[in-house]
């Protein structure tokens, strides 16, 4: 934590990290994910990558104790998630895909929503938080407005902000630049990884943004049909063997032979 | 089996609901706006049609009485009559009704749409738990709403009776009459029992719509099933209920 952090009334934050151990899901006796067991170290920014219904999703929200797992355990900071009080006792936020704004409010009070209700600010340091986590993201002209008024990459970027007025130690991003526009994509990337620099937040990223993974990731997995592939670096990821990964990073577009028309088609 | 089972389910969710949100009554001072602002959507936007309803409700009780008690020469009791069954019944349970359908539809809906757009799983990982900013304040509100309706409704249909007493031509009851009527045969105890009935139903329509409301998986088209699923239990809920409650309060 820098010097100027502390003189602008930071809340101290540490770094925590999280162990799932055998992690099995199944949803009506369908399995959707098995027996995953990975580690993010504290500070890390661990990136899953998978394509659409590997399962990224569904890990995410057990990470974030919204759902129970069928089997196994989920560990933030040496404290077990399915413990009610776990949750009171971290800060964790969580970058719901599609946004998860609360439409009865304006996006100033969708912010404020979380310091507001554990009363962690008076009324001036709660504004000024706000507008500069809306500012970060420039959103500053939104503030005023509704959730049912904004586009679709607008509303994921004032999710993203919700999450920074929180000051979390570990943030989920469930798709953080899907839907957006590619410059608009590059500042959430930087966003993400500037939070580590400067207050060593641990980051968990569900993705198949390949930049996002390769760039600012220190380990990615990969997670394809609820079968954990690979956990490695990303200049290891890179250089896989794998043919599964191979193509998940680079798919060749062969238009003469194309790949829903092969046999053994099955993504 | 499988029936049963859901009803079961159902009841002690509605029970676990109950008891969380009471859990969360010392916050309850920390939020007075969201307390107000309920009470003005349950409380004023619900008194126009409990206004309407309960006028016309005590006027065709009116009507009726007169045209039966004519025959017996009987008028001077259409007063008592009316008096009795708005305060001991009718105007609990058609308030409890009206809130079914105006104030109970709309809780469901709302908090289905939250449930179904993640809103819902948005407060979980922002430890605010949806049972004291969701749920509490609407139960709090509808307490302290309830008696002010239902007393409203009360008054208003005991006046609709008064106007159709006097005014129609077979019946021709003098307003001072109807109101002695009034006057001699409901005791204080009547409307107690009847406020006391209205408290209970009104507390368990909303209670039943924020449960259902809050058990909505899936998308658009569960909304709407979540609105009819909480209208319709709520309405059988009522009138079963009303039984069990009005031989209970007899017995005191």
């Amino acid at each position: 934590m820098n010097q100027n952090a502390v003189e602008n009334g930071e809340r101290q934050r540490s770094s925590i990290g999280l162990k799932i151990e055998n992690f099995s899901k199944s949803y009506d006796l369908v399995p959707v994910l098995n027996n995953i067991s990975l580690e993010v170290n504290p500070g890390e920014i661990f990136v899953i990558m998978g394509p659409s219904g590997s399962g990224k999703s569904v890990l995410l929200k057990h990470v974030a104790g919204l759902e129970t797992p069928t089997n196994g355990r989920i560990i933030i900071d040496g404290k077990d998630i399915a413990q009610p009080r776990t949750r009171r006792e971290l800060s964790m936020a969580l970058v719901f895909q599609a946004g998860a704004l609360f439409n009865s409010m304006s996006v100033f009070d969708n912010l404020a929503l979380y310091p507001r209700e554990h009363r962690l600010y008076d009324r001036a340091t709660l504004r000024q938080k706000v507008m500069r986590a809306l500012e970060t993201l420039s959103l500053q002209d939104a503030a005023k407005k509704h959730p049912s008024q904004l586009s679709g990459g607008m509303r994921k970027r004032v999710a993203i902000a919700r999450a920074l007025v929180m000051e979390p130690e570990l943030i989920l991003y469930d798709e953080p630049t899907s839907e957006l526009d590619p410059t608009m994509a590059a500042t959430i990337i930087e966003v993400i990884a500037d939070l580590r620099e400067e207050f060593g937040v641990t980051s968990l990223v569900v993705s198949h943004d390949r930049d996002l993974a390769l760039t600012i990731a220190d380990r990615v997995a990969i997670l394809m049909h609820g079968d954990l592939l690979e956990v490695d670096t990303p200049a290891n990821i890179k250089r896989s063997e794998n043919p599964k990964v191979k193509d998940f990073l680079n798919p060749v577009i062969d238009i003469k032979n194309p790949r829903f028309k092969k046999k053994d088609y099955s993504s | 089996m499988k029936q049963i089972n859901n009803i079961l389910e159902h009841f002690g969710g509605v029970l676990i609901l109950c008891v969380r949100s009471f859990a969360y009554l010392p916050s309850l001072p920390l939020q007075w706006r969201r307390l107000i602002e309920q009470c003005f959507l349950i409380g004023y936007t619900t008194f126009p049609i409990v206004a309407i309803l309960s006028f016309f409700i005590g006027s065709v009780l009116a009507l009726q009485a007169g045209y039966s008690l004519q025959a017996v020469a009987g008028q001077d009791f259409i007063g008592a009559l009316v008096g009795l069954s708005l305060a001991r019944e009718l105007a609990p349970v058609m308030t409890a009704i009206l809130l079914a359908g105006r104030v109970g539809s709309a809780i469901s809906a709302e908090l289905a749409t939250m449930k179904v757009y993640q809103e819902v799983d948005a407060l979980v990982t922002m430890n605010i738990p949806p049972e004291r900013i969701l749920v509490l304040p609407r139960l709090v509100a509808i307490l302290l709403m309830m008696p002010v309706l239902t007393i409203s409704a009360n008054l208003i249909g005991w006046l609709g009776g008064a106007i159709i007493a006097q005014n129609i031509e077979f019946i021709q009851l003098d307003q001072r009459i109807y109101f002695q009527g009034i006057q001699n045969f409901v005791k204080f105890r009547d409307i107690l029992d009847g406020l006391i009935k209205a408290e209970i139903f009104g507390f368990f329509v909303i209670l039943v719509s924020c449960h259902v409301g809050l058990r909505t998986t899936g998308g658009p088209r569960e909304i709407g099933a979540s609105v009819t699923r909480a209208v319709v239990i709520s309405l059988i809920l009522i009138l079963v209920l009303d039984y069990f409650v009005t031989s209970a309060l007899m017995k005191f």
